[in-house]
């Protein structure tokens, strides 16, 4: 019944068609990015640099101060590896107790986390730095990567909290049949089973802690240590359109995640649809 | 990216399923006795981490909504002032009716968009999965690249304008981002282009549930394809545009990097949304309670619309 015909061809082409316009922005990403200063307005924004320079892409990695990109790259890795970490370790266990209990509580602290999830974060912004700076957590690593790993806890917990919904506790009975203790059962035998959840969690809080701008710019101001998205801002704040420059930092920016992506695309997208399917 | 408020989402998907009675819930579990599994304090560092930085902050930033506070030094408890001063003030309603116009509009578009692409590459094509991987690219940029790069696109000397002349509507050429008509149209355009990929795997992996029999069948009936789109497919993948929808909805109502990076609000309030208007009156006008009372409005916006939107596209009614 369902062929390949002559119409799924013309589908095929269609579809390409649609995702070459749809990507068409990746074009003049690359194309303005090569263009030395003095092509930028002397060709049109459509066409190709006619003698390609990768000159933007030296300035960019040898920028210093506050746009030092390198070490925004270096900054950015250590705090969404930390906030991952904290997330995994954090999340798995309280999405395991609240789903296991059967006590009332738990399934109030299921909907506290609920609610969590889209409180809308400049409420709390304000308070959060007040107290952050109260405990000296403003300006460092380790300040972000528990205020991240605090921020996206509800988010954690609640795919954590599902996917053992979904789990029986066959397993475990035969772990507490076999002797183990509470700690090992957890350890050895239930976290290497919610594999799928921590890929998913891994994926979400990746990407989210590695793009985010926002907490990084207010909650590291002045320090040395800039993530990549805030480095990149103050590179182009400097920046008046000077398009082949902002691109060049761009694109800089976009490599690692979009390298980690192509990498692994199977497992991002079953992490994005498999963790969310209704 | 935020998850659902669907409670039972994992449940039918997660594999290696054990034995479940049936029932939801509570029922479901061994009846030997409280908390067989796991110590019930193992819950609390996480417990008191989220109620520190959700709860309590908020809390506090929520009781500054009924204050002249500043941001700094001492304040006056004022009552519901803040609020009064909201609902008079043209342009806070002008960012309360571009952060809805934004929310749906991206929701609406980026959904067809993502259901039409997914549709496209449901079955038999050779390369689907290499489409996919490109029609997902963007959502994985940061806001502020993809901000960037639009910057550019729209920019008065950029590639749209070049395009327009070229085809001979160079007339038509204007600076977009700094059109009080168009800049919200652009802020809109970029909210597609990122979200549409995000909604495509969702209906993607929502279509791979459709029984192909019962299409084919529908088929062999004489059901045309939008026949059997409306009654085949669309009813299977319900579950998946309540998701899609409910996800871009409090997506959309919060949306901030990219349009601080886009127009920064403007030309003259035309792209404000009540996001970046909490940040401006907040820390950039020091007018903390000000602030504080809009972002109070705005989660309850957000509350309210995603409670509507489970209960309108609730797959079944006794979930």
């Amino acid at each position: 019944m369902f062929r390949y015909t002559k119409l799924t061809l013309l589908r095929e082409v269609g579809l390409w068609a649609l995702a070459l316009l749809f990507l068409a922005p990746f074009y003049f990403l690359v194309t303005t990015a090569l263009k030395p200063d003095n092509e930028l307005f002397t060709t049109s924004a459509l066409a190709p640099p006619t003698s390609p320079d990768f000159s933007n892409f030296v300035d960019v990695l040898t920028a210093t101060g506050n746009s030092n990109v390198v070490m925004g790259l270096v900054n950015s890795a250590i705090i969404t590896a930390g906030s991952i970490v904290g997330l995994i370790a954090l999340g798995s266990i309280t999405g395991y107790v609240i789903s296991r209990s059967t006590r009332r509580w738990s399934k109030g602290a299921y909907y506290l986390f609920l609610i969590a999830i889209i409180l809308p974060g400049q409420l709390g912004a304000v308070p959060l730095y007040m107290g952050a700076r109260a405990l000296g957590l403003t300006g460092s690593a380790w300040g972000l990567i528990i205020l991240y790993t605090g921020m996206l806890l509800p988010l954690s917990i609640f795919l954590y909290a599902n996917f053992f919904r979904g789990l029986g506790t066959d397993y475990e009975e035969a772990a507490t049949i076999d002797g183990a203790s509470k700690s090992q059962i957890f350890s050895k035998v239930v976290f290497p089973m919610m594999a799928p959840a921590t890929g998913t969690v891994t994926i979400f809080a990746g990407l989210i802690v590695w793009n985010d701008f926002f907490t990084s710019l207010i909650f590291l101001g002045g320090s040395a240590n800039q993530t990549l998205p805030v480095a990149m801002y103050y590179y182009i704040g400097s920046l008046v359109s000077q398009w082949n420059s902002i691109f060049a930092i761009v694109i800089v920016s976009m490599i690692p995640i979009l390298a980690l992506f192509l990498f692994a695309q199977k497992r991002f997208i079953q992490g994005f649809s498999g963790g969310l399917k209704g | 990216m935020t998850a659902t408020m669907q409670p039972k989402s994992e449940a039918a998907e997660a594999p290696r399923r054990g034995k479940r009675t049936p029932g939801t819930g509570e029922n479901t579990r061994p009846r030997r006795g409280p908390m067989q599994f796991g110590h019930w304090w193992w819950a609390l560092p996480g417990i008191a981490l989220v109620f520190a930085i959700h709860y309590v902050a908020t809390g506090i930033g929520g009781f500054f909504a009924f204050t002249n506070w500043t941001g700094i030094g001492s304040f006056k408890i004022t009552g519901w002032a803040n609020f009064e001063a909201i609902f008079k003030d043209p342009t806070k309603l002008g960012a309360l009716s571009n952060t809805l116009f934004l929310a749906f509009g991206s929701v609406l578009l980026g959904n067809i968009a993502g259901l039409v692409i997914a549709l496209g590459l449901n079955r038999v094509l050779k390369t689907r999965y290499i489409l996919r991987t490109l029609f997902f690219m963007p959502v994985v940029l940061s806001p502020l690249a993809t901000a960037y790069i639009w910057k550019y696109i729209f920019d008065f000397d950029g590639p749209l304008n070049a395009f327009l002349t070229a085809i001979g509507a160079g007339d038509q050429a204007k600076p977009w981002l700094a059109d009080p008509q168009w800049a919200i149209w652009t802020v809109l355009v970029v909210l597609v282009w990122s979200s549409t990929g995000f909604a495509m795997v969702i209906f993607m992996a929502g279509l791979a549930g459709v029984p192909v029999e019962v299409e084919e069948a529908a088929a062999i009936d004489g059901a045309n394809l939008w026949q059997r789109f409306r009654n085949v497919t669309l009813p299977a993948i319900r579950p998946a545009v309540a998701i899609a929808t409910t996800l871009g909805i409090v997506q959309g109502l919060r949306v901030f990097d990219p349009i601080m990076a886009l127009t920064g609000g403007g030309p003259a309030g035309a792209t404000e949304t009540l996001a970046t208007l909490v940040y401006k009156q907040a820390f950039a006008l020091g007018n903390f309670g000000g602030g504080a009372a809009l972002a109070l409005v705005l989660a309850a916006i957000i509350l309210i619309f995603a409670v509507l939107q489970q209960r309108l596209t609730r797959s079944n009614p006794e979930d």
